[in-house]
């Protein structure tokens, strides 16, 4: 396989709320249908640098950033470019499950069409992302019915079918799995290998066996700075920062 | 009063499991003036119900929806003054509501954060403003304003309907609605504040990061979270409309009829018990006041009652997401 072009370019990239700045200049390339896994302790600004991608970090009051980040080789940061029409391209996954409560499990996937204003019922497009997100054989019986009266797990997935449905092109998760229980960690992990076929995701992770299973390639910040980034497997059995050794086996973090 | 609810439970445990005397103590005391909160609401029911006995035993209850009063003839209905509150109310809140929701929101969701004290400061001060001084700005300022421009704008445009025909006067239910809509306004737009913030911060960023502009999220995600709660500030603004007294008096006209103009001159509860209370000759005037006063009572403590568990539909709703 050819190596594939790039899908984001990042290039100095630096990040601050208001005086405190929390990434101090970084810079990687994330190629078009691969999984880039971000990890690093707390507080390291692997958030800050996916919330970039998206342009939700400037949306924190006093919070602010520098540097290029290019998407498909245009600014994502150019005067021209809305955000709101950027975050229909780049979709989020957060943390913790967040679906719509006063939504029901089919309106929550269809949130963003209505929002975009697609004409339809969408009971397609909600099908298939229900699908895509290994949700629909659990749910297909009770799609009106509130989204909250789902498990944890099963809200995340549904989360998942709720970004897939504006067909990003680029998947954003801040730890999609920290609050989920190891079979629901499991089926979150499957699906990120299914999706990665027609996406391009970058995940952040506290579990450095979630980075290894689950990336292609990956990148290590350590107090705002991005120490390393690489092949997955390099970095994790040949690392050639001896920070990035001492975090992958352990030794601190 | 949420306060000695709250902290009741916790110093029973302590007083069971044996305790100290200071707790005891503590717990003793807060229990008396738990229960001296409902001794005085009783005690004023009942004093109510004492004074208004001899004109429920002459009236019946009837009293309730006879459309007349003139207590020179002996006619005493409550229906006009109860109508009259309920009209002056309702205007008070289709005309407050929409106004606090906006203020609300651009004090927690979208103002300029440097304006937002101000605006902020400005809502407390109306709040702070004396009853009278309202009426007398409604009765000044107010009132020839309604009646040289509003009222006959509002009879050029809508004169089809029955709401807003008649002479143009200036005093009456529109100018009543319209001061209690003002002294309302900071109770509604506080307690919806409040209620935006129970709203998760995640349910926001998740509309934002669909693509959804800062009003997309607040209509898809903020606004449908904190609906019932917003009903919840209604009433609570609605329950403090409805025992205005000293400001509606002065500008709703005080004539106890029935008319379906909000140009038209009424009466409401509070205004007619304060006018006739001090001359008031004989039982049965002063019971059938008395009697007023307790329909209001009455009224006041359904909406109460409704506004509070609304509120506390949304506050379980809140914890369960964030769970």
């Amino acid at each position: 396989m050819d190596a594939p072009a790039n899908k984001i370019s990042v290039q100095g990239l630096k990040a601050w709320f208001g005086k405190n700045e929390v990434i101090h200049g970084a810079s990687l390339d994330i190629p078009d249908r691969s999984v880039l896994a971000i990890i690093g302790p707390s507080g390291c600004g692997k958030s800050t640098f996916l919330r970039c991608l998206n342009r939700m970090h400037e949306l924190t009051p006093g919070a602010g950033s520098s540097g290029k980040m290019l998407l498909d080789d245009r600014d994502l940061y150019a005067a021209s470019v809305d955000p709101v029409e950027l975050r229909r391209r780049v979709g989020m996954v957060f943390q913790r499950p967040n679906p719509f409560p006063t939504m029901s499990i089919a309106r929550n996937v269809s949130a963003g069409l209505r929002l975009n204003r697609v004409p339809g019922d969408h009971a397609e497009v909600v099908e298939r992302c229900l699908r895509q997100a290994a949700l629909w054989d659990e749910v297909k019986d009770r799609l009106d019915a509130p989204a909250t009266g789902l498990s944890g797990g099963q809200q995340q997935r549904l989360c998942i079918a709720r970004a897939l449905a504006v067909e990003p092109e680029v998947l954003l998760m801040d730890e999609p799995a920290s609050a989920l229980d190891p079979i629901a960690t499991a089926k979150v992990e499957d699906l990120i290998h299914e999706l990665k076929q027609r996406y391009t995701i970058v995940i952040v992770t506290h579990n450095m066996q979630q980075a290894a299973r689950v990336s292609d390639r990956t990148a290590f910040f350590y107090l705002g700075e991005l120490v390393e980034s690489g092949p997955t497997e390099k970095i994790f059995t040949n690392p050639s920062e001896q920070r990035t050794e001492d975090y992958v086996t352990g030794k601190f973090g | 009063m949420p306060l000695p609810a709250d902290i009741l439970p916790a110093a029973a445990v302590s007083a069971r499991r044996g305790g100290n005397r200071g707790d005891r103590l503590y717990h003793a005391a807060l229990q008396l003036l738990g229960g001296a909160v409902l001794a005085v609401a009783g005690l004023v029911l009942l004093e109510l119900a004492d004074v208004a006995a001899p004109a429920a035993r002459r009236l019946g209850l009837g009293f309730l929806w006879r459309n007349d009063w003139d207590p020179v003839s002996g006619a005493f209905g409550a229906l006009p003054f109860v109508y009259g509150t309920l009209v002056t109310s309702a205007v008070a809140i289709a005309l407050a509501l929409p106004v606090s929701v906006g203020l609300a929101l651009f004090l927690s969701e979208m103002g300029p954060r440097r304006l937002r004290p101000v605006v902020s400061f400005a809502i407390e001060v109306l709040a702070a403003i004396p009853s009278v001084v309202y009426g007398l700005w409604g009765l000044f300022v107010l009132v020839p304003v309604l009646r040289d421009w509003v009222q006959p704008a509002l009879a050029r445009a809508l004169g089809f309907l029955p709401l807003f025909q008649g002479p143009p006067i200036g005093l009456g239910y529109l100018a009543a609605g319209v001061i209690l809509a003002v002294m309302i306004l900071p109770t509604v737009t506080s307690v919806t504040i409040e209620v935006l913030r129970t709203v998760p911060a995640s349910l926001r960023e998740a509309s934002l990061a669909l693509g959804a502009t800062r009003w997309e999220a607040i209509r898809m995600a903020v606004l449908p979270f904190g609906r019932a709660g917003i009903v919840g500030a209604a009433l609570l603004g609605l329950g403090r409309a409805l025992g205005e007294t000293m400001a509606v008096t002065m500008v709703i006209g005080n004539s106890p009829e029935i008319h379906a103009s909000l140009f038209a001159p009424g009466y409401s509860l509070p205004a007619v018990i304060a006018n006739e209370f001090a001359e008031a000759t004989g039982e049965v005037h002063l019971g059938a006041l008395a009697a007023l006063g307790l329909v209001l009572f009455g009224i006041t403590v359904l909406l109460n009652g409704a506004a509070r568990l609304l509120v506390a539909a949304v506050a379980r709703g809140s914890a369960r997401s964030a769970r």
